[in-house]
């Protein structure tokens, strides 16, 4: 075996008893086979293998991630709180060192939901990832995390919230969005103003296969990691990539799925996507638990797995190897974007329309960031929502300077009511949250 | 009447029951050799003769099939694997009369890919080849669709061959647990019938027409003639006989913890109203991770005979043992020798005790009151801090469902129970470090035999309903056979609850012994592009492990 084991933890909660809707995908059967294929392998009675039960999130966990309309109790239900609850688990064991790494195999997923949330988008209501993430800064002391989403969707939540953030790196590799949800994760998407390149997108054809993926991982993934230097890497591990599933377009393997996982070494993944059940996330999920702990996975394979019949085309190669140029080209520019993207402004904004496709909720958000060369900058939001709900949000980010500290606390002293529902103070850095 | 007898590596134990009361006790040193000599010695002690008549039934523990495995007088057995993807053949422990051989189930219980005669064919000339006769065909998810498992045993059927399949062993998931299973099934085949032998020849000597009962790992009971072709379920008979003679001799209801005290270790197990826990997952023995349905014990290496010893200054009780305590003779200073020297046990020669004890005393510049003092507080401190973590687990095992994170049962225990050579010494301090009260059952020199006289015949099966697929597979009876696509979970557990009755009473159960508990169902829509398609419906229906009802007390 190449591989020296590791100690791994797996946190398995298949939530047997949640469903969005009655034929929705994200179903009470999904992880089932998942489960079956796990117990039936064995792999909780390996030495290097442990199993927990996962904890449950508090709503002082989802705001330091989320600015929640009208709060975080209004948009989440105990499954949502036990799958952040999960992955919380999961980086508590590995930052404790119990384990050396660990998989939250638990649903609902999280990845869309973004920073202001109304309700439910993309099967997500809350950012199972970013609430973890902002556990791990608060008791952990870690600064520098990268989150790889290896998810078929663009991982347009997880951007969201750290768009501004230059200390948490978001790479999406993703189905390209001219061809799929949420239509959004082009390589121009680079990161808010004071935290260019810290938000890296690289859409990828349709019909890619694990060549391409591979080619992505080894040309700019981890590249791009050993220049950032993450103290932790995150992996939300979304499964829809594979060949077998209903709802994209892409030729992904367990095998694939395996080789990824060992190559990029997360320290701890985060189950997302992924809808073929029965075809693709048994094999592919003990695929990466056997990666994790470093175990010979190369007897996992789909049993109709047939490599001739879903290799990517020569044309995809070729588009595949040119993206990723260009992307490492833009990596190594990063420094002198800044100049040229904000000028001499001393405040940049940007406006969005978001649709909650899961609720059907349309939203309109601007989005006011502090030019800052000493940290992420202040970030001010306002939103309004077809429910009727408008609100504002200061946030403060999480290594604040004086500056744009005196600023945000100004802005939301001065701020009072009249046209929003609520105003919301969100200080990352001292862990406090204010509503008014 | 019942005859129970525990026939124990070192003793043979037996009682005469009579309306849940003990009428005759007995003990006698076991011939290992000559298992009817000490069933007869043990016999004639009870005065079975005289008895005879009233006598309804016989029940027997025996570690017969335990000390095969550990003592590895176990015969070659040839294996037969269908393995299919996954976790990697090399991975798993197999021996050179192993083979992974073509043929795949999936989770579904579809044939993915189809078993080829020839190999199979091949790997039975090997067999022939090296005299090998016992068997082992393991098919991963054959609990799904045992077809392949039973068309290897078609194709390997001669007069000689002694066959173990899989999915007749557990309906339960674990592919690695249950080649462990069906290897050593067939592993202690030739001398489990040995024993059964000799206990057909016991009968006749007395001249008994009685049924005879052999105790499982489970703590439940089966007929003797139906338990030859599973004698893999009654390993680790012994710890359950010990564990069901507490439920037997003490009127348990509530949440509680029982704590046998023996020579070597402390076997810890846990009760939840009332009824004995079983392991998740299966007995291990001796390494070997089964999927044996076995009462829960945790063993730790604290006995009466456990030697103590000083590392660094500070007092260690076992977890070696070597002989027995200093005051029977040993030539080490033991826990027991510490009981002694406190005079909380009037036993052995007290002189020997002090004199093994004192060396340690003055190692420590202390008197050898106060060491034996510390010694008892050291042994009571490792056994309570493992009975906390045992309790810590066990409350802590992972659940699937919002429902049972939310709500479900966690075991708050309310009595320590305490058997075992130093149960009245310990049991105080235990219970005073536990936060709750204590009690030492009657009869302990022979809980096992009476625990084995007073356990009901228990079972479980697994029920499989896939309404897409139109099947119904009972893994544990051999049911596999079509549904109607309207097939519901009532019906599921209908249909569970017939064949686990008449497992039940082939295994030889009392019509008034079938108290049947559901333990798991759950039923997913299975759906697919958007459309629901059918149901998979999942089961579990046991009767647990308890005593026969008062209508069975002769
Ligand atoms: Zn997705
Ligand atoms: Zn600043």
């Amino acid at each position: 075996m190449k591989n020296k084991t590791r100690k791994t933890g797996l946190i398995f909660f298949p939530a047997f008893d949640w469903a969005i809707s009655e034929t929705h995908p994200e179903r009470e059967e999904r992880l089932l086979y998942t489960q079956d294929q796990v117990l039936e392998e064995g792999l909780l009675d390996l030495d290097n293998i442990r199993e927990f039960k996962p904890g449950i999130a508090t709503y002082e966990d989802i705001n330091r991630a989320h600015i929640c309309v009208p709060d975080a109790q209004s948009i989440t239900t105990q499954s949502h709180l036990i799958s952040a609850g999960g992955a919380i688990t999961a980086a508590q064991k590995v930052l404790t060192k119990e384990v050396d790494n660990a998989f939250a195999l638990v649903r609902p997923p999280g990845h869309h939901a973004m920073l202001v949330a109304h309700g439910a988008r993309g099967f997500c209501n809350i950012n199972i990832e970013a609430v973890m993430i902002e556990y791990i800064r608060k008791n952990f002391g870690i600064k520098k995390i990268a989150v790889v989403d290896t998810d078929c969707h663009h991982g347009d939540g997880t951007q969201d919230i750290y768009w501004n953030d230059p200390d948490v790196l978001c790479i999406s590799m993703h189905q390209d969005g001219h061809t799929l949800y949420p239509d959004t994760g082009f390589i121009n998407d680079f990161g808010g103003p004071n935290a260019l390149g810290a938000t890296i997108n690289i859409p990828l054809p349709p019909k890619t296969s694990d060549e391409g993926f591979l080619h992505v991982l080894d040309h700019v993934i981890l590249p791009i990691l050993d220049d950032f230097r993450p103290e932790i890497i995150i992996n939300s591990a979304g499964q829809d990539n594979h060949y077998s599933d209903p709802i994209t377009d892409m030729c992904f393997s367990a095998h694939g799925y395996a080789l990824l996982n060992e190559k990029l070494a997360p320290h701890i993944a985060v189950l997302e996507g992924g809808y073929s059940i029965e075809k693709a996330l048994p094999y592919v999920n003990v695929g990466i638990i056997l990666a994790m702990a470093g175990l010979d996975y190369s007897a996992v394979r789909e049993p109709d797995y047939d490599p001739d019949k879903i290799r990517q085309s020569m044309d995809i190669t070729r588009f595949i190897e040119s993206e990723s140029q260009e992307i490492i080209l833009m990596w190594n520019d990063r420094y002198n974007m800044k100049a040229k993207i904000v000028g001499s402004a001393g405040y940049v904004r940007r406006s969005k329309s978001i649709y909650y496709d899961t609720d059907g909720i349309r939203e309109k958000q601007m989005e006011t960031v502090r030019v800052c060369n000493d940290c992420g900058g202040l970030v001010m939001i306002e939103s309004a929502a077809d429910t009727g709900k408008k609100i504002f949000a200061v946030i403060l980010p999480g290594t604040c300077c004086p500056e744009c500290r005196r600023n945000g606390e100004m802005f939301f002293e001065r701020l009072s009511g009249g046209q929003y529902n609520h105003i919301y103070f969100q200080d990352r850095e001292k862990d406090v949250f204010i509503v008014k | 009447m019942i005859l129970g007898i525990d026939v124990g590596g070192t003793h043979t134990d037996a009682v005469l029951v009579e309306n849940y009361q003990v009428r005759k006790k007995a003990k006698v040193l076991t011939d290992n050799s000559n298992i009817m000599a000490s069933l007869l010695a043990a016999s004639q002690n009870i005065s079975l003769q005289e008895n005879l008549k009233n006598i309804k039934r016989i029940v027997l523990s025996t570690t017969i099939s335990t000390n095969a495995i550990v003592q590895n007088k176990i015969d070659r057995v040839g294996m037969v694997l269908l393995s299919g993807p996954g976790l990697s053949p090399a991975t798993l422990k197999s021996s050179t009369d192993s083979f992974y051989v073509s043929g795949y189930i999936n989770h579904r219980g579809i044939e993915i890919k189809p078993v080829i005669e020839q190999e199979i064919k091949d790997t039975g000339e090997y067999f022939r080849n090296e005299n090998i006769q016992k068997i082992g065909i393991v098919g991963k998810f054959s609990t799904r669709n045992p077809q392949q498992e039973l068309s290897v045993a078609k194709i390997l059927r001669n007069n000689n061959r002694q066959f173990s399949l899989g999915h007749r062993l557990s309906g339960h998931l674990n592919f690695p647990r249950r080649i462990a299973t069906a290897y050593l099934n067939a592993a202690i085949d030739r001398i489990y019938n040995d024993f059964v032998r000799e206990v057909g020849l016991f009968l006749r000597e007395i001249g008994a027409n009685i049924p005879v009962y052999i105790l499982k790992a489970d703590g439940g009971t089966i007929l003797i003639d139906q338990s030859i072709s599973y004698p893999v379920q009654t390993i680790h008979s012994g710890p359950a006989a010990s564990i069901m003679g507490v439920l037997a001799t003490t009127a348990i209801k509530e949440d509680a913890v029982a704590l046998d005290i023996g020579g070597t270790t402390t076997d810890i197990s846990v009760f939840a109203d009332g009824a004995p826990l079983l392991e998740a997952s299966g007995v291990t023995i001796n390494g070997n991770k089964t999927l044996i349905r076995g009462l829960y014990t945790k063993s730790i290496g604290v006995g009466g005979d456990s030697i103590i010893c000083i590392k660094n200054g500070e007092i260690l009780v076992g977890p070696l043992r070597d002989g027995p305590a200093a005051a029977f003779g040993g030539t080490y200073p033991t826990l027991t020798d510490a009981i002694i020297v406190l005079g909380m046990a009037a036993l052995g020669n007290p002189q020997k005790a002090i004199a093994a004890i004192q060396p340690l005393a003055a190692q420590l510049k202390t008197d050898i009151i106060s060491l034996s003092q510390s010694i008892l507080d050291k042994a009571i401190a490792v056994i309570t801090s493992n009975v906390r973590k045992v309790l810590s687990a066990i409350n802590n095992q992972p659940v699937y469902t919002i429902h049972e994170l939310l709500e479900g049962k966690t075991i708050r225990p309310q009595s320590v129970y305490v058997v075992g050579g130093p149960a009245a010494a310990m049991a105080p301090s235990v219970a005073r470090s536990l936060g709750y009260p204590y009690h030492i059952p009657e009869h302990s020199e022979v809980t096992n035999a009476l625990g084995a006289a007073l356990a009901r015949t228990t079972a479980e099966v697994t029920v499989l309903a896939d309404t897409e697929k139109e099947v119904l597979t009972i893994s544990e009876e051999g049911i596999f056979r079509k549904i109607p696509h309207t097939f519901s979970s009532a019906q599921a557990i209908e249909a569970g609850k017939e064949a686990l009755k008449q497992r039940v009473l082939r295994m030889g159960a009392s019509i008034d012994d079938l108290e049947m508990e559901v333990t798991e169902v759950q039923e997913f829509n299975m759906i697919r592009e958007f459309y629901t398609t059918g149901k998979n419906i999942r089961a579990k229906i046991q009767i647990k492990p308890g005593l026969i009802s008062a209508c069975n007390i002769g």
